[in-house]
């Protein structure tokens, strides 16, 4: 079948596309877009985090046809030209990133907290990020760097 | 495989008269990891996500005001595929029950997608709606072309482990609870704070018009279910004006204990589900208990 939907504010349409396939599959193997990372394919590890519709979803869990017409934004939607986003630069500045397989996963379900929550409490960014697994850091940078981006998000008004 | 994509509710029924073995997808969150992992390869999927409807509640019947806790036998009617996370955020108040219970699911990402609907489609034993659902004595709403209508008490749904009374041409369009009227708790025993399936789980409701106590047992028996005699135990010698008998509680908790026929498995064995049972039973109920006294004293 075919799809046809728009990705970071970019209409696509993907052709052949096998009934039972998941988003994850059609952004990464159809549209070129590899940001977002497939580790499980069962919603366990939260790496192929997505916003679809302007919600955080596994694309991983997601029917290709049900994104017909929908907007998706990944990863790479995510900074603007050159200028990384504000949870991107803070996950560099706070060394958050180590092997990177989880980070794309972890940036998109950041940015969409500090989005809804000015200054989110330790507690509030643990439970955000309660569905992404990461193997290397530990977490506790990637928590300070959360807080950080909140912080900066809010300072900047 | 095909991919059905009704974008209303007579068209859905439509799909599913014509092709009962269409696998019904809402959020997806069992439908596709079981694609995924090919535990299931369906001959078609019926894609539920363009039936605005279904992301809908209203309350139906009683005050039209919509005044929430009241007893005017009003019910909120929760569309199939609202999703955990708008239950939690808009539903906390009428239904605190089954939002305690939508926040114990999976993750945020799942729970932006997973839906009650999909919850008792899927009808595991696990399944985290099922105890609230059965504590406040809800009703599923399920449909067909051809018989129309069929309210189905939350009692009657779950038939055996991922088997419910739905019928092959049926869809779930929504469950019917009746907003609180008093408190209700929900408990679950996990090998961690988020992102696990319930070991075993709990819910309770009081009911105080009617002096009534609902429970609702999960993941301690081949289905949900409400633990009866603990039940009547309540109704029958529960003083609504006093302080929780400790003997009464701790009765009540062997019953609930009694009423759950856990197996050993994976994430617990029977005698720890046996016995977390009782202990959440005690629990929710001292809990309600506390919450109840406080409102009448207040
Ligand atoms: C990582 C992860 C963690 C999870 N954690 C939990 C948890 O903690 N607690 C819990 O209870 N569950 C959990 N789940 C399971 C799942 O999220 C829930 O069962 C959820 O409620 C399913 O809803 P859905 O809309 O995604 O259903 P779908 O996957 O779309 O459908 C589920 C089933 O219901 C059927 N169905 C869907 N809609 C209808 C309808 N309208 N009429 C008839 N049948 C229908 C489908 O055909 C399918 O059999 C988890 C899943 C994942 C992947
Ligand atoms: S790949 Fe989707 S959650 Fe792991
Ligand atoms: S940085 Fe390696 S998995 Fe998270």
């Amino acid at each position: 079948m075919r799809v046809t939907f728009t990705v970071n504010g970019r209409e696509e349409i993907a052709d052949d596309v096998w009934e039972g396939e998941s988003l994850l599959y059609v952004l990464r193997e159809r549209v070129g877009l590899p940001g977002s990372k497939n580790a499980c394919e069962q919603g366990e590890c939260g790496s192929c985090t997505v916003y679809l519709d302007g919600v955080p979803v596994c694309s991983c869990l997601v029917a290709a046809g049900q994104a017909e017409g929908r907007q998706v934004r990944t990863v790479e939607g995510l900074a603007e030209e050159d200028r990384l986003d504000p949870v991107q630069q803070a996950f560099v500045e706070c060394g958050a990133v180590q092997c990177g397989f989880c980070t794309p996963g972890l940036l998109v379900q950041a940015h969409d907290l500090i989005a809804r929550v000015e200054r989110p409490s330790d507690a509030e960014i643990r439970e955000a990020l309660a569905g992404n697994l990461c193997r290397c850091t530990g977490y506790e940078k990637i928590i300070e760097a959360v807080r950080l981006a909140a912080e900066r998000k809010a300072a900047a008004g | 495989m095909d991919f059905l994509r009704p974008t209303t509710w007579e068209e859905a029924l439509a799909a599913k008269a014509d092709r009962p073995d269409a696998v019904p997808i809402q959020g997806g969150t069992d439908v596709m990891v079981e694609i995924n992992m090919d535990v299931r390869r369906p001959a078609a999927l019926l894609d539920l996500n363009q039936v605005a409807e279904l992301r809908e509640w209203a309350m139906v019947g009683g005050t039209v005001s919509g005044t929430v806790g009241g007893t005017a036998g009003g019910m909120c009617r929760v569309g199939a595929a609202v999703p955990y996370a708008r239950i939690i955020e808009e539903l906390a108040g009428p239904l605190p029950g089954l939002a305690q219970a939508a926040r114990t699911v999976g993750s945020p990402q799942i729970r932006n997608r997973g839906s009650v609907g999909g919850n008792l489609g899927a009808a595991s034993p696990a399944g985290d709606s099922h105890p609230p659902l059965l504590a406040a004595g809800a009703v599923v709403e399920a449909e067909s072309r051809e018989r129309g209508v069929r309210m189905i008490p939350a009692d009657e749904f779950y038939l055996g482990v991922k088997r419910s009374a739905l019928e092959p041409d049926e869809l779930i369009r929504a469950v019917h609870v009746r907003p609180a009227t008093g408190p209700q708790y929900f408990s679950k025993v996990g090998t961690r704070n988020a992102m696990v399936i319930a070991v075993c789980s709990f819910a309770i409701a009081l009911h105080p018009g009617e002096r009534r106590v609902g429970t609702g047992i999960g993941s301690a028996a081949p289905t949900p279910r409400r633990a009866l005699e603990a039940e009547e135990l309540l109704a029958r010698e529960l003083d609504w004006t006093a302080p929780l008998d400790p003997a009464l509680s701790r009765r009540f908790g062997e019953l609930c204990a009694a009423a759950a026929a856990p197996i050993d498995d994976v994430r617990g064995k029977a005698a720890y589900r046996v016995h977390a049972i009782g202990v959440m039973a005690r629990r929710t109920l001292a809990w309600a208990w506390n919450d109840h006294l406080g409102r009448r004293a207040a």
